[in-house]
């Protein structure tokens, strides 16, 4: 499946649209991270424990995305956009939503 | 009352001392990593040069969630009193912004791009602890990888 963030893909052609496609994932944060998160809070830095937690969560979102892109047999998802909401207090949503298309050699 | 004030100036040293420090080690270890990843473009425009025709492309993408240390909290909620810039605020996302990059550069150059096209970001806020008002805020940058077909 390849995953694309512009609306072309060098070399390639765009077949057919087959209509937005999407991926989401709600985590939680960890109780534990969440203390280590409070004492940064007094001596600043990185988190780094939220920084994996996050990409953790991206990467379950895109697998969301390719999966329902390939069961509409798409090959690839153009214009691929990221975005995330806290919801609640310690849990925030991943979204991450493009267009399933039919790519074909040019 | 007094243990409060106590309490209260420590954090307020602990947090000037320690976040300054770690800024400068961070602004120092961000400059390095620049320099070497210089060679690799990074474009927010999505008009694709002619050059890039056989290329091969993938989402690449680098996140940071950076806290703010006490003493930019305290700087900050002054500064709410009279409005006007937050200093304190904007290294600090600043700092985020470019880590940001620099990891999509490397997740990048990791897959032998030689450049990253229609590169956007995103800024969110990390809910802080319970009752804390001011967490922490999460930047990513993401883009398209251009690959050089091998031959």
């Amino acid at each position: 499946m390849l995953i694309s963030n512009m609306e072309i893909v060098p070399g390639k052609r765009v077949k057919k649209h087959l209509g937005l496609v999407q991926g989401s994932t709600v985590r939680a944060k960890h109780a534990g991270r969440d203390i280590m998160a409070g004492l940064k809070n007094i001596f600043g830095g990185e988190l780094k424990g939220y920084t994996d937690l996050l990409s953790e969560a991206r990467d379950g979102a895109l697998e969301r995305l390719s999966e329902q892109a390939d069961s509409i047999g798409a090959n690839a998802v153009v214009n691929v956009r990221f975005s995330t909401s806290a919801i609640a207090a310690g849990a925030s949503e991943i979204l991450v939503y493009g267009t399933a298309v039919v790519l074909e050699d040019m | 009352m007094i243990a409060e004030i106590v309490i209260f100036l420590v954090l307020l040293l602990l947090g000037f001392g320690f976040g300054r420090l770690a800024e400068k080690r961070h602004y120092r270890r961000i400059r390095e990593r620049e320099d070497a990843y210089r060679s690799l473009i990074v474009v927010p425009g999505r008009v694709l040069p002619s050059q890039y025709v056989h290329h091969q492309s993938r989402l690449v993408r680098g996140n940071v969630v950076i806290s703010v240390d006490y003493f930019k909290v305290v700087v900050a909620g002054l500064r709410n009193l009279v409005g006007g810039r937050v200093a304190t605020f904007e290294s600090l996302l600043d700092r985020a912004r470019r880590e940001a990059i620099l990891r999509m550069q490397a997740q990048a150059r990791e897959c032998g791009a030689d450049a990253v096209y229609n590169m956007k970001f995103e800024t969110s806020r990390v809910s802080g602890n319970a009752g804390q008002s001011v967490g922490s805020v999460e930047v990513l940058a993401y883009g398209t990888a251009l690959i050089p077909r091998a031959g």
